[in-house]
């Protein structure tokens, strides 16, 4: 089979069927559904097939209409995006099935055109991932800022106004982020990522440089919603519906945070990052404040999921620490902690779904004796929890444990207090919510037996294969980083 | 002076930016903030456009050179660069779908609340 193709295809087969769905939902409402799992399910074969291809033959370009790069636009694809993409893929087609019920019951009526939605954000993510364009990358953030808006607009009665807060605030993201584009135009005349990063060389000096490398950072902070412009994140995850969240949460700050690690590793080159402007130094302490930012207001929530987006504020936090420690653990750390996150904030907000699906509630105070009544549910949180705390032998520990060897061998020893403190912060938090779930009554809860209400199927099996998954990652982690990450380690970070 | 306007294309772009980033922040009504967006978007657009242009160039269409063009000698420098125009089509674009999308939500708003002031929004939440 030829497998040239392929970089094209995992983003146009997402696409067309997304523009298909409106179609077909007008004669069959329930076609949608499976023809967006199909959708995700081809990309995430296709994306498969790309990591094999990378894992065997290094980095594939792929031009698009047969131009030549610069000129044409290349898809490049290299370890860290096939591992990316994989990882977004497989999030997706879970989170996908595991949506049908949930949506259905929050807004009856719309499933088809949430899942057309659906699929042309699930489009914009993949995409950023593929290409190897600044200006493609700025279309795709935009298909998929402009879905998420959408998908987030249809939540609880007060998405609407999160979802306008995230509209101007994200709108400036993708602005200062096309502004950076543009100044990297101004002076080098390119757009192409590999192209850029040779034509910049001799001019690192020049403050337009130097200028283009802040907005990419404020840009794409915006989007990644790192601590102090995170403002948007907890109203947009907390107020859209479960379904969304649980594909929101996991998946959009990480692919931002992908575009990050492009832009200062690929496009500046390391010793630009690092040694021509103090940005990665100011970078890791804002990182090391957002760890204990979100960390101590999570603490403070009654409402999980505003809890969850808060602690998710701190772990993009622990994601640009690692990479900002400029040594290779610490690249390493932040590459699995994108993966181990994804996996274990999916779940969450997955599990969260489950439990406004069946109890209606997301007080935390509300779901005693919830291992009653969804067991299975509660084991699956109780492993996410651990695995978020930094408990062996869960991912999240292992990640933890590589972004610690990081700030040691950077000599940054503030940052291992840092992470340690925000573990027991994790840790004060989960198991107050486990607490709940396992050992407190319902709050006036009476005698009565009490029954077995466990989630739907089609929402259990998803919810079971990201605890797995976060189990199965951790186990396998040394092999991963092995394989896959220790590739993706930029050159000139020792 | 020099400075001032040989540089006439920044200011603009970085006045039109601000004006736009003071409308986001400083106003209290959604449509008004929307407005402001809508300003700082449209601040890059021109900003892209005026970098592709040339004093004295031209429009990028080399006259009777289909099929044999290898003959012209060209001087970029006569022509435009198109580049920027063209991308900003498609930001034009993007402007217009994320001016969609916050319209349709305002619509909302409006709809639950009868009101767009971000205050009495805030204090009905």
């Amino acid at each position: 089979m030829d497998h040239s193709q392929l970089p094209i295809l995992v983003v146009l087969i997402p696409m067309l069927v997304s523009f298909v769905i409106p179609l077909v939902g007008i004669w069959n409402k329930k076609l949608p559904f499976y023809m967006a799992t199909a959708a995700m399910a081809a990309s995430l074969l296709a994306a498969l097939g790309i990591m094999n291809q990378v894992l065997q033959q290094g980095p594939i370009s792929y031009r698009l209409g047969g131009w030549a790069p610069p000129w044409g636009i290349e898809y490049y694809i290299d370890h860290l995006n096939a591992f990316i993409m994989t990882l977004v893929c497989f999030i997706s087609v879970f989170i996908c099935i595991y949506s049908r019920k949930s949506i259905t019951q929050e807004r009856p009526g719309k499933e088809v055109h949430f899942y057309c939605v659906l699929l042309l954000l699930f489009t914009g993510l993949i995409g950023m991932l593929v290409t190897g364009d600044m200006f493609n990358i700025y279309v795709f953030l935009e298909i998929s800022s402009l879905s998420a808006y959408a998908l987030i607009a249809i939540g609880d009665e007060k998405a609407h106004f999160a979802t306008f807060k995230y509209i101007i605030i994200g709108t400036i993201g993708a602005c200062f982020y096309l502004l950076g584009v543009g100044y990297l135009y101004m002076a080098t005349g390119s757009l192409n990522i590999h192209d850029l990063s040779t034509l910049l060389q001799p001019l690192y000096g020049s403050k337009v440089i130097v200028v283009s490398a802040i907005f990419f950072i404020i840009g794409l902070g915006i989007k990644m919603g790192l601590f102090p412009l995170h403002t948007w994140l907890p109203g947009a995850y907390t107020h859209a519906p479960s379904a969304v969240s649980a594909y929101i949460a996991p998946l959009m700050s990480k692919v931002a945070a992908y575009v990050f690690i492009r832009v200062m590793f690929t496009v500046f080159d390391v010793s630009f990052s690092f040694e021509n402007l103090p940005i990665m130094e100011i970078l890791s302490w804002i990182a090391a404040v957002a760890i204990i930012f979100g960390s101590i207001v999570a603490i403070s929530q009654s409402d999980i999921k505003m809890m969850l987006a808060y602690s998710s504020i701190s772990q993009i936090g622990y994601i640009v620490l690692g990479v900002t420690m400029g040594n290779r653990e610490g690249f390493i750390g932040s590459v699995l902690h994108i993966l181990n996150h994804a996996f274990m904030k999916g779940c969450l907000f997955a599990i969260v779904g489950a439990i406004i699906y069946r109890h209606g509630t997301r007080a935390i105070e509300r779901f005693g004796n919830l291992h009653r009544t969804m067991p299975l549910t509660s084991a699956a949180f109780a492993v996410a929890a651990l695995s978020m705390i930094g408990l062996p032998p869960t991912a999240g520990f292992f990640s933890k444990w590589y972004l610690v060897l990081g700030a040691i061998s950077a000599g940054k020893w503030v940052f291992v207090v840092v992470i340690m403190i925000s573990s027991l912060l994790n840790a004060v938090y989960f198991f107050r919510v486990v607490e709940h779930v396992f050992w407190k009554p319902k709050s006036g809860g009476t005698d009565l037996p009490i029954e077995r209400n466990e989630a739907p199927n089609s929402m259990l099996i998803p919810i079971l294969v990201l605890a797995a998954g976060i189990l199965a990652l951790g186990f396998a982690s040394h092999w991963i980083i092995e394989m896959v990450i220790g590739q993706t380690v930029p050159a000139g970070i020792l | 002076m020099e400075f001032l306007s040989g540089h006439a294309n920044y200011f603009v772009y970085i006045m039109l930016m601000m004006i736009g980033l003071y409308g986001m922040m400083a106003k209290k009504n959604l449509v008004k903030k929307l407005v402001g967006m809508n300003i700082f978007q449209w601040s890059l657009i021109l900003f892209f456009v005026s970098i592709g242009a040339k004093e004295g160039g031209t429009i990028p269409i080399v006259e009777g050179a289909h099929g044999h063009g290898a003959e012209i000698v060209i001087q970029a420098s006569h022509y435009v660069n198109p580049l920027p125009h063209v991308l900003m089509l498609t930001a034009i674009v993007v402007g217009v779908g994320t001016t969609g999308v916050a319209l349709a939500v305002l619509l909302n708003l409006y709809k639950k609340y009868k009101t767009l002031d971000e205050d009495e929004i805030i204090g009905k939440l």
